[in-house]
């Protein structure tokens, strides 16, 4: 089996003039934690899309453990282990931050029990405990629409994570969390996806938890990779300075940047 | 201690209703029409859990009806009647169903009427099985193999009525806080999240719809069993919107909102109508304009907070 759990290859979508994927070739590999950066409409997003099936790319293939997942809906993807959350949280408003969770771990479960409740006493105590891990437990009772922006972004996190994902999309996890609180909590999703042995790729615009948490980091301008490597190399790169760590936007032009610095894994 | 009451105050409206049947036997035939149609209510009560409103639930409503119209003379026996009549709505909801799952909001509740005005024309036209609009006569079936006397028979029609109303209140109740019901009411705020954490929104929808079909049959076979006279009427339009009015009126937080409705619309019914012939559609109109402007949680709602209780939620 090969090492790289995820595959993209020529990876093409345009909406209308916007080439969103302009030849992405990816390889997520099996274990690490790959950052992506990348300034305001390089198309991040959109590649988690294409990779959960949500878009179809025009051109191109996605491989999960090997097998093409290209074509297949959201949710045949999900049940064979990818799992995502949003840059803007996707939650049933009306339910409880606890009930939100437990409808993830029903999921997992077999949700097509009509007698049983939700909150069942396993499957409140396992959405209680990862509302602990992300230090939500105060919050398990409250409305998911009477949350604040950090709380609600941790919440769309909470669901991905009791999925039991092996390999986890995040886009923007740390974007709205309060700064005093963000290191911590990615320390501890660190070490909870670390310990289950799952792949996390996840789109980031903090460089101080780039640093800290990845292990490769892949920039994306203007729907292509311009650069893929270990944080020190890539970050410290001044045409990645420019591009996505200085001035933002698709004003800074991508033709300063190097057409790729050389894929060491670290 | 949500839970306790609503299982006394359940018990006091099982009281409530055996007592006034008792006292007043005119109402017996009333209250078990009403029983009826809050058993069918339930089911329009699981959609607007999904934020989905059915106008075409008569269409079960007179499955149901025309399966005791049809297979009584052959099948005299209301415990047999009753559960095809359930089997026969339920197996319509899937086929219609699976077409409908695929909709929401103005599209869903259009669609389910289109489906039971088709429906309303062919029981209106196939006059040589249906006999049209003049409709078809039901002899009373036996009931348990006991053979009754007429006064007997309706109250055993109320008692039957009484049984299946609790046993389906109970079942939506558990229904509702089950995964199947809460992952109906996501698909109201979030149905794209579902899809990401690997459910099919559409077969939780489909499931509901199913089940509020096979309700609807049901509340068709005691309709049909208690007038005795089934006509295409039960399935027309106006029939459905009485169902979604009922639903309203009644409130949608709670299996016992139906039944509240259920009995307060037919008592009115009959009291306005016996008062004031002509003005009483009007009456309920404005009954139900100030449910919605000053009680949003209907009935149930209002009873919840003279008892102390929040309103509304999902529990
Ligand atoms: N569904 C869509 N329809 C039309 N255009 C889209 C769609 N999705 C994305 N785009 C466009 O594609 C480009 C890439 O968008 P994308 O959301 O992938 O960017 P991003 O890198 O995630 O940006 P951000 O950092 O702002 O989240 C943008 O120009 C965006 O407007
Ligand atoms: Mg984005």
């Amino acid at each position: 089996m090969s090492e790289a759990l995820l595959q993209a290859r020529g990876l093409h979508l345009a909406f209308g003039g916007v080439k969103a994927a302009d030849g992405i070739d990816l390889d997520v590999l099996r274990g690490e934690f790959l950052a992506i950066i990348g300034p305001n409409g390089a198309g991040k997003t959109t590649f988690l899309n294409m990779a959960t099936g949500y878009l179809r790319p025009q051109a191109g293939t996605i491989a999960y453990e090997g097998e093409s997942i290209l074509g297949l809906a959201p949710r045949a993807i999900v049940r064979r282990g990818i799992g995502r959350s949003f840059q803007l949280p996707q939650l049933f408003t009306e339910h409880t931050v606890l009930e939100n969770v437990a409808l993830a771990v029903a999921a997992r479960e077999g949700v097509w029990s009509p007698l049983r409740p939700l909150l069942r006493p396993a499957w409140r105590e396992e959405a209680t405990e990862v509302l602990a891990r992300f230090g939500l437990a105060t919050l398990a009772g409250a409305r998911a629409d009477a949350l604040n922006e950090g709380a609600r972004k941790l919440t769309d996190i909470a669901m991905a994570v009791a999925l039991k994902p092996r390999l986890l999309l995040m886009d923007e996890p740390t974007s709205g969390v309060a700064a005093a609180e963000k290191m911590a909590i990615v320390e501890t999703l660190a070490r909870v996806l670390r310990e289950t042995g799952v792949t996390a790729v996840f789109v980031e615009h903090d460089m101080d938890v780039v640093e800290r948490f990845a292990d490769r980091v892949a920039v994306w301008s203007q729907g292509r990779i311009a650069a893929l490597g270990p944080p020190g190399t890539v970050l410290a790169d001044p045409a990645v300075q420019r591009e996505v760590i200085g001035i933002e936007g698709p004003g800074a032009a991508a033709a300063g940047l190097p057409g790729g610095i050389a894929a060491g894994h670290a | 201690m949500r839970r306790g009451a609503e299982i006394s105050l359940a018990l006091l409206g099982v009281a409530g209703v055996l007592a006034a049947a008792w006292a007043a036997p005119w109402l017996r035939f009333v209250l078990t029409i009403a029983l009826a149609k809050g058993i069918a209510v339930l089911g329009i009560l699981l959609l607007l859990r999904a934020g989905q409103v059915s106008f075409g639930h008569a269409l079960y409503l007179s499955s149901g009806a025309y399966v005791v119209a049809f297979l009584a003379p052959s099948l005299p026996e209301a415990l047999l009647l009753l559960p095809l009549a359930a089997l026969i709505a339920g197996l319509i909801g899937l086929v219609a169903g699976l077409f409908l799952a695929r909709y929401r909001d103005i599209f869903f509740g259009m669609l389910n009427l289109a489906i039971s005005m088709v429906f309303y024309s062919l029981l209106e036209k196939l006059y040589e099985l249906t006999r049209g609009t003049d409709g078809i006569r039901v002899e009373p079936p036996r009931v348990a193999g006991l053979a009754l006397t007429l006064e007997a028979y309706v109250w055993a029609m109320l008692l039957v009525a009484l049984v299946l109303a609790v046993g389906f209140g109970m079942l939506v109740r558990a229904y509702l806080a089950s995964p199947m019901g809460q992952a109906l009411a996501g698909i109201k705020t979030r149905e794209t999240r579902l899809e990401f954490m690997g459910v099919s929104a559409r077969r939780v929808l489909l499931a509901a719809y199913v089940l509020s079909a096979l309700m609807g049959g049901v509340a068709g076979a005691i309709v049909g069993m208690t007038t005795r006279h089934v006509t295409p009427l039960l399935a027309y339009w106006t029939t459905s919107g009485e169902l979604v009015f009922i639903a309203i009126l009644g409130g949608a937080g709670g299996a016992l909102g139906p039944f509240l409705g259920a009995v307060t619309y037919e008592l009115v019914r009959v009291y306005a109508a016996a008062a004031f012939a002509e003005a009483w559609q009007a009456i309920l109109g404005v009954v139900l304009l100030l449910v919605i402007l000053f009680a949003p949680g209907g009935l149930w709602g209002m009873l919840l907070g003279l008892l102390g209780r929040r309103p509304g939620r999902a529990p």
